[in-house]
């Protein structure tokens, strides 16, 4: 029984294939007939040579001109109403693809689409024949069809011939589906360089909105939390020295409270980091690097050299390098005593280079967060390497492009 | 002593006169923006200032610029900075004349408010208060050096002396004797290369001359 859903695929197809090609025939004939008075035309002035020739040869070919990119889009429509294609816009620049097919796919499927319409308006016509024919005058029918048997044997034929147009429509539809897209679109090549510009766009809006994000968020916290924490801080430590002459407990309670503001606004400074600290703004790079530096929980040598400020999107990409790179040293590098961080700008790549003397062994996916560094620098086109031989040192060299 | 107060944040800039009050400064104004407080300083030649780094209108480093202006026009006052995060390069430049006197702190450091009552009066006496975030990550920046001699407790006791304290100081912070302190610092000194001295502040200029700042 799988005959039964091709063969309702085919009928909910076919009113809107036929559709298509109803409005194709007319479409391609018109193309047809317009590019050959056109060309005749031009033909016809060649080789006449008269006077006027130029004024008319300008003429015809400006109409031309006119008329390729409005049959295009006439044609680009109808498939994208009528079939759901979406053939992108062609660019301007090169109207060859788009004069080929007018010109030679015109007369070619105007016709076979003219044949398909009338054999089914002709079968439609023939396969209700046993009902109109007795609308006839009596005298013809009875001279020109012996009798309105014939018209049963008519009927079955026309049954017989309706029965496969539905697979003749389809198979004309795909024939032009095939070929005129690749033709009225854009060339694969154009398509694909369109593609990689929009891509890339998308991408650096994507990164760069990601990126206002987090220093959203940073500043929110700043202007908000942190203020109200230190302050909270403050008047607990203010409690404290003045409030001498409470018992015990109210003064543990006190002290817990003191600590535990403390440790909020550490934990608070550490997640801002983590994002997107102030200083990387207001400082660039290298600042913020020395300070990412300076908390991390082992000796880390940093040398940054840096003759100016780099775009934003590649500062925060860079700290967050160094920033996972560190963290990472801390969390997971077996007996790692020391780190190096060395930020250089060469012509327009950024390298930072992080090393360290752990037993090596690392490796990205292994919950180690290299994914995500791995997957940050190449949001930007930055290459990512590492290289952890068992025994160590682990290097990991990252390099951004940061032209200005 | 009178002291001003510049700080943005209303909220915090409360908490800060209680605790400056506390440390026996008369608070003589309190503004929010690095104008207001070059007025204030004008019209009250205080002892202290203690300023927000980051302020409006820019919320950038005008603190830092009113603090330079002011070591100019008025030597006398003590300058004690509260900022977000540590920038060695503000370090740098406000150590740049001179270390008498002047106080860089880290923001979150007043909640500790008895320490930074000492670190007030300090920078108040002509003294210094680093924050050790700041010697932290000029460590960060040097190069192969004979800082890596230095025994975890001799960084400990350069981290110290960096921030301004004195060797009573430096012994209560790490719980030992002033002579074994003492001993440290002697230690430190001959494997740094640096000269003796005996005053707090030209101790720290020593420390943070080798350090790089200031050079």
């Amino acid at each position: 029984m799988k005959i039964l859903p091709r063969l309702r695929r085919a009928l909910t197809r076919f009113p809107r294939d036929t559709a298509f090609l109803a409005l194709g025939a007319p479409l391609h004939l018109l193309t047809g007939f317009l590019l050959f008075v056109i060309f005749g035309s031009i033909w016809a002035i060649i080789d006449g040579g008269e006077a006027s020739a130029p004024v008319i040869l300008g003429f015809l070919v400006a109409l031309t001109a006119l008329c390729v990119p409005a049959l295009t889009a006439a044609q680009r429509w109808r498939f994208r109403q009528l079939l759901g294609v979406r053939i992108p816009r062609p660019s301007w620049r090169h109207p060859w693809r788009q004069l080929g097919y007018h010109s030679m796919t015109g007369a070619l499927f105007g016709t076979l689409e003219t044949l398909v319409v009338a054999l089914l308006l002709a079968g439609v016509a023939a396969a209700l024949s046993p009902l109109w024919i007795y609308a006839l005058p009596w005298q013809w029918r009875v001279e020109h069809l012996a009798g309105s048997t014939q018209a049963i044997y008519f009927a079955s034929a026309a049954l017989a011939v309706l029965a496969a147009v539905p697979s003749l429509t389809a198979a004309l539809v795909r024939l032009e589906c095939r070929t005129s897209p690749t033709l009225l679109g854009p060339s694969r090549a154009e398509a694909l360089a369109r593609q990689v510009e929009d891509l890339t766009e998308s991408r650096a809006g994507a990164v760069n909105a990601a990126d206002a994000e987090r220093r959203r968020i940073e500043r929110d916290l700043h202007d908000g939390a942190q203020q109200r924490l230190v302050s909270l801080a403050l008047n607990l430590g203010l409690a404290k020295a003045t409030l001498t002459d409470l018992t015990p407990e109210a003064r543990e309670v006190i002290n817990t409270a003191h600590r535990e503001a403390k440790e909020a606004i550490e934990e608070l400074n550490n997640l801002v980091r983590g994002l997107h600290p102030a200083v990387l703004d207001e400082r660039g790079l290298d600042a913020a690097l020395s300070g990412l530096a300076a908390r991390a929980p082992l000796p880390v040598r940093l040398k940054v050299d840096l003759p100016q400020r780099l775009p934003p999107q590649i500062e925060a990409v860079a700290y967050f390098v160094v920033s996972e790179a560190l963290t990472n040293i801390a969390k997971h590098a077996r007996d790692a005593t020391k780190a190096d961080a060395t930020v250089i700008q060469l012509a327009d790549i950024l390298r930072l280079v992080i090393t360290d003397d752990g037993l090596g062994g690392a490796a990205p996916g292994k919950g180690s967060g290299l994914t995500g560094l791995a997957q940050r620098v190449r949001s930007v086109d930055g290459t990512f390497r590492l290289s952890s031989p068992a025994g160590g040192p682990t290097t990991m060299t990252v390099e951004l492009p940061c032209a200005q | 002593m009178r002291a001003v107060i510049a700080e943005d944040s209303v909220l915090l800039r409360t908490g800060l006169v209680k605790i400056v009050e506390m440390a026996g400064f008369e608070v003589a104004a309190e503004t929010g923006n690095a104008q207001d407080l070059l007025t204030a300083i004008e019209e009250h030649h205080p002892d202290l200032a203690l300023i927000d780094v980051r302020m409006p209108p820019d919320y950038t480093d005008e603190g830092v610029r009113a603090a330079l202006s002011i070591r100019s026009t008025h030597p006398s006052t003590a300058l004690l900075l509260l900022s977000q995060y540590v920038e060695e390069r503000y370090a740098t430049t406000l150590l740049a004349t001179n270390t008498s006197g002047v106080g860089y702190l880290l923001k979150q450091r007043v909640a500790d408010v008895e320490e930074f009552i000492e670190a007030l009066r300090r920078v108040a006496n002509g003294g210094t208060a680093l924050d050790p975030q700041v010697v932290a990550q000029l460590l960060v920046r040097r190069p192969s050096t004979p800082m890596d001699r230095l025994t975890a407790r001799e960084r400990e006791v350069l981290t110290l002396m960096a921030e301004g304290r004195s060797n009573a100081g430096i012994a209560a912070q790490l719980v030992v004797s002033e002579s074994a302190v003492a001993k440290h610092i002697n230690s430190i000194l001959a494997k740094l290369d640096l000269p003796k001295a005996d005053a707090d502040h030209r101790r720290v200029l020593a420390v943070l001359h080798f350090l790089g700042v200031g050079a």
